[in-house]
């Protein structure tokens, strides 16, 4: 289960939130509204005051690289350090199975980046996070670069994270997708979340 | 040593000056619009030698521990602000200009003291003459490659600045996020230095080899002083902008191992 109290950030403020495993919750706003800053301090990407729990540990209790790991953020521009596709995975081993599901055969591992599509790269981050084996995932518009096709083997992949047990925060702009996948729908205003 | 050399007439330096005049002729003629730099840079180095040359001979005259401390002052002062100038990039308040001096000034000063107390040993070891060229020698190398090191870094992240938070979310920390790019700084930093010592004596004779053998040195003997000054520039080089580099990575991140571009100017968001 995921807490949330009283999460300041630049630009952005959750006074109280609660999610438990299986749980979706789907974002949606204007641009520029806060959505991405509020995953960006939930991951501990930006500094941000307040308590954050996840099932029982605080946030500070551990360290910044251990809080990621369980909060997995993945935002809309991905990147990439590596020449190899498989170089960015932890196991390529076991990550075939998402990488199918995500649409690739096992050898786009071996694809240099520099020959990847903007949609094949959004996708391939998506793999890249479900490798490490996350608890919550916060999702930044994870399918604006994707045609319908990959839109709806992204949406799978996350609807079987849930099914798992595992928590989602996503934003996003397309409203059929928030209700797809969204058991609650939020809207982000000047940085404040309302039902 | 100095008694052996050609003294030089002041009609010497004009007959050679009148070089620069022929190239100026030459950029006038051929509309290359270097004229005006040419002779304010003429000017200005002559006047500048002049002066240095004056300095340094009441300086080696008064033999004052002080007045040495007060060169050496004005010199690291001057070399902290040129590291400060070469920067694309700068960090927020005075952490550029404190990271460049502080790393530079340790590692040139603790090596020019490594060199005058146990290699060359001057009466007394702070003697003017010797540690404010070699000081010089090594201020000079230290803060070209600490300002390469620091360009590079501040450039590299924040043009790939995905890169590196992409592997902070992931749970990366960050000296490993920033692996690849510690690294091709110092690269960077180390280069000019490697570079000239694998060209010495092949390509180039070094200025103050060339110096001492005309002043009448044995050529054995003034190799023998450039290669001690050439392994103590690389020595305080590397120190240098390991230091500073690391500074910088940790000026750049913070304690939970974000990455704060914030602290960069002009690069957030």
């Amino acid at each position: 289960m995921l807490s949330i109290r009283n999460l300041r950030a630049h630009l952005v403020q959750v006074d109280d939130l609660d999610l438990d495993a299986g749980d979706c919750i789907a974002v949606m706003g204007p641009s520029g509204s806060g959505k991405s800053l509020m995953l960006r301090a939930l991951a501990d990407l930006d500094p941000a005051e307040g308590e954050i729990t996840l099932d029982g540990h605080e946030r500070m209790s551990m360290t910044g690289p251990d809080w990621r790991r369980q909060l997995m953020y993945v935002g809309p521009e991905s990147g990439w350090w590596e020449d190899r596709v498989g170089d960015h995975f932890e196991d390529p081993e076991a990550v075939t199975g998402v990488l199918q599901r995500l649409g690739f055969k096992a050898e786009a591992l071996t694809w240099p980046v520099s020959r990847l599509s903007t949609g094949e790269r959004q996708r391939l981050a998506i793999a890249r996070a479900f490798d490490r084996g996350p608890r919550v995932l916060l999702l930044d518009e994870p399918t604006g670069a994707l045609d319908q096709a990959a839109t709806a083997l992204v949406e799978g992949v996350i609807h079987d994270f849930l099914m798992d047990g595992g928590i989602v925060i996503l934003a996003t702009h397309a409203k059929d997708q928030a209700a797809r996948l969204g058991k609650r729908l939020l809207t982000m205003t000047d940085g404040r979340l309302s039902a | 040593m100095t008694s052996q050399a050609i003294p030089l007439t002041a009609f010497d330096l004009a007959l050679a000056a009148f070089l620069l005049v022929i190239n100026g002729g030459l950029s006038l003629w051929l509309g290359l619009g270097i004229t005006r730099s040419l002779v304010i840079a003429a000017v200005r180095m002559t006047v500048q030698l002049l002066l240095v040359g004056l300095v340094l001979k009441a300086l080696f005259a008064q033999q004052s521990p002080w007045l040495t401390l007060g060169v050496v002052g004005i010199m690291v002062g001057f070399a902290g602000y040129e590291i400060m100038n070469r920067q694309d990039r700068k960090l927020t308040g005075w952490w550029s200009y404190g990271i460049g001096v502080s790393t530079m000034t340790f590692a040139a000063i603790s090596v020019t003291c490594l060199a005058l107390t146990t290699q060359l040993k001057p009466d007394p070891w702070w003697d003017a003459r010797y540690a404010v060229p070699i000081l010089g020698m090594i201020l000079g190398n230290a803060m070209t490659g600490i300002s390469l090191g620091l360009n590079t870094l501040f450039n590299t992240v924040v043009r790939e600045r995905w890169a590196v938070e992409a592997q902070i979310a992931l749970g990366f920390p960050r000296q490993v996020a920033l692996r690849p790019f510690i690294r091709r700084a110092l690269k960077t930093a180390l280069m000019p230095t490697i570079n000239s010592m694998a060209a010495t004596g092949v390509v180039s004779l070094p200025g103050m080899m060339t110096g001492q053998i005309l002043a009448g040195a044995d050529p054995v003997e003034a190799v023998k002083y450039q290669l001690l000054v050439m392994f103590l520039i690389g020595g305080a080089t590397g120190i240098g902008a390991v230091m500073a580099i690391y500074a910088a990575v940790w000026r750049i991140t913070d304690p939970r191992h974000r990455l704060r571009l914030d602290r960069i100017e002009g690069s957030d968001q």
